[in-house]
């Protein structure tokens, strides 16, 4: 693998081979004191965020300082971009400078795809982590990875992904991951937070995607809900009327979680706004499972620098 | 692969070297060996635990583990150690699977590790193995257990036990069958390249 830039086009073997080395660094790093793996000296890592993050950030760092790669963190405030440099020049800079890997945040989708086409004759790779509305696949592969973990796989499980579906990275990646390894996702949002032409989302053979706008009728039927956050910093406009009126129609409260069936897992990629798109208790109740995709983010994310970084140079 | 009838000629290139027969007495021996040499079951010996290398070491490991009780009545723990994070060799390979490890519950902190793989070659696996058992506790002793010593050493390493020392050339393979991976017992000689 010389990139990961998206689970649209992720083959279900490669990812199949992350997941499972996410698994064996997981049991590996279980209940040792020392938790840091020698396979990446020497191997430099940059993190490049061109937008706000926490989770995705520091797991990154943490699973590149837990394999023993050198991290660099870039920010575009404190950079040169400051100054107007665009992101082509920056890339080639870092790669210049000794990048092994060059890990993207940006707010324009498709930003990964154009680094690593700028790139291509660096040898340096490229993860998207998380490209405006387009895609988040490491974030995908930790949610599977929890799946995995709480229902022993997805395939014939029913998956509701439910909210701002529209600005949604992480909904088109989890939707071409599970669908690619059999579940059957249900979209449920209201009309103004789909995308149109969702017909056209690829999605896998084995799976399913189908479009709700009601989510009591849904909640008996699913083994997992994804709640979404409502990114109010990509909305210019009114897609609903209220956010008390979005939290009563849409919100996981303790009453719609009581209508989930007694194995189903509640899921949030964060960062959560408790009230709106899920309450606090639920959130706080033992099917949720949202610390342990945060714990699982940082397995999965070594996973996928050892399958960038660590096996045989691929021809450029 | 069906089991070639007795007296059948041998494929162009390969050669067996111990039977399944030559297996088992082979693993019996070294458990002897293993029991005489820590003292096993006598008062004041250090806890002793079998650590199998992924693939092959691991059932080999069991397999010891077996033979050892069964000649001394003292059950020894028995767990598997992957070195693949651990390994100098990585980039010189396609990306490379993760095996398992799975350490006996009591750990290895101040026990006697012996470590177990099937084929001792350039040493580097040993090598790789002592860095990951410096990173899950800190055994008393090390020893190592190999089936087949091969020769060809690129670093200072030696086992402890032995099964079978081979005289190979360098471009030549051997490769060790285990029922449990491989669906019967045996050690062969190969040319490089040739087909299994």
């Amino acid at each position: 693998m010389r990139h990961l830039l998206g689970t649209d086009g992720l083959d279900p073997a490669t990812a199949l081979a992350i997941l499972d080395t996410a698994d064996g660094l997981k049991r590996t790093l279980l209940g040792r004191e020392v938790r840091k793996l020698p396979t990446l000296r020497g191997r430099t890592v940059i993190t490049m965020f061109f937008e706000d993050s926490t989770r995705t950030r520091v797991s990154f760092e943490i699973a590149g300082k837990w394999m023993s790669a050198d991290v660099v963190n870039v920010s575009s405030s404190g950079s040169s971009v400051k100054k107007g440099e665009s992101l082509r020049d920056t890339a080639l800079t870092l790669a210049a400078a000794g990048a092994d890997c060059v890990i993207v945040r940006h707010p324009a989708s498709g930003a990964a795809h154009r680094l690593a086409s700028w790139l291509g004759h660096t040898g340096t790779s490229v993860v998207n982590a998380g490209d405006g509305t387009h895609e988040h696949p490491t974030q995908a592969l930790l949610d599977m990875a929890t799946l995995r973990d709480r229902l022993g796989g997805v395939e014939g499980r029913r998956i509701g992904i439910v909210g701002d579906v529209l600005h949604s990275r992480v909904a088109r990646s989890n939707v071409h991951l599970l669908t690619s390894f059999g579940a059957q996702v249900v979209l449920v949002a209201p009309p103004t937070l789909l995308p149109t032409r969702i017909a056209d989302w690829p999605v896998g053979a084995a799976g399913s995607l189908t479009v709700a706008h009601d989510l009591d009728p849904e909640l008996p039927t699913l083994d997992a809900v994804m709640m979404l956050r409502v990114q109010a910093e990509r909305m210019h406009g009114g897609f609903f009327p209220s956010a008390r009126e979005y939290a009563i129609t849409y919100g996981l409260s303790e009453a719609r979680a009581a209508m989930l069936p007694e194995h189903a897992v509640v899921l949030h990629p964060g960062p959560m706004l408790r009230g709106m798109e899920i309450s606090a208790a639920v959130a706080d109740s033992p099917r949720a499972a949202i610390t342990e995709q945060v714990a699982n983010g940082v397995h999965v994310r070594m996973a996928v620098l050892y399958h960038l970084l660590a096996g045989e140079e691929e021809a450029v | 692969m069906p089991p070639r009838p007795r007296g059948a000629p041998e494929p162009a290139g390969q050669r067996e070297l111990l039977s399944a027969g030559d297996v088992a007495r082979t693993i019996a021996r070294m458990a002897h060996q293993v029991i005489e040499k820590t003292s096993l079951g006598a008062s004041g010996a250090r806890p002793v635990v079998l650590l199998g290398i992924p693939t092959r070491g691991a059932p080999l490991a069991h397999r010891l583990a077996a033979r050892v009780a069964e000649f001394s009545g003292v059950e020894v723990p028995v767990g598997t150690l992957d070195v693949t994070l651990y390994r100098d060799d990585l980039r010189r390979r396609p990306t490379r699977p993760l095996g398992q490890t799975a350490l006996p519950p009591g750990g290895v902190e101040d026990a006697l590790v012996v470590l177990v793989d099937d084929v001792l070659f350039s040493g580097r696996t040993i090598r790789a193995a002592l860095d990951a058992l410096r990173d899950v506790g800190r055994p008393r002793a090390v020893q190592l257990a190999v089936l087949v010593d091969r020769g060809h050493r690129e670093l200072p390493i030696r086992a402890d036990y032995v099964g079978k020392n081979v005289p190979t050339a360098r471009t030549e393979e051997v490769h060790v069958l285990f029922t449990e991976t491989d669906g019967r017992d045996a050690v062969r000689l190969h040319r490089a390249g040739d087909p299994e």
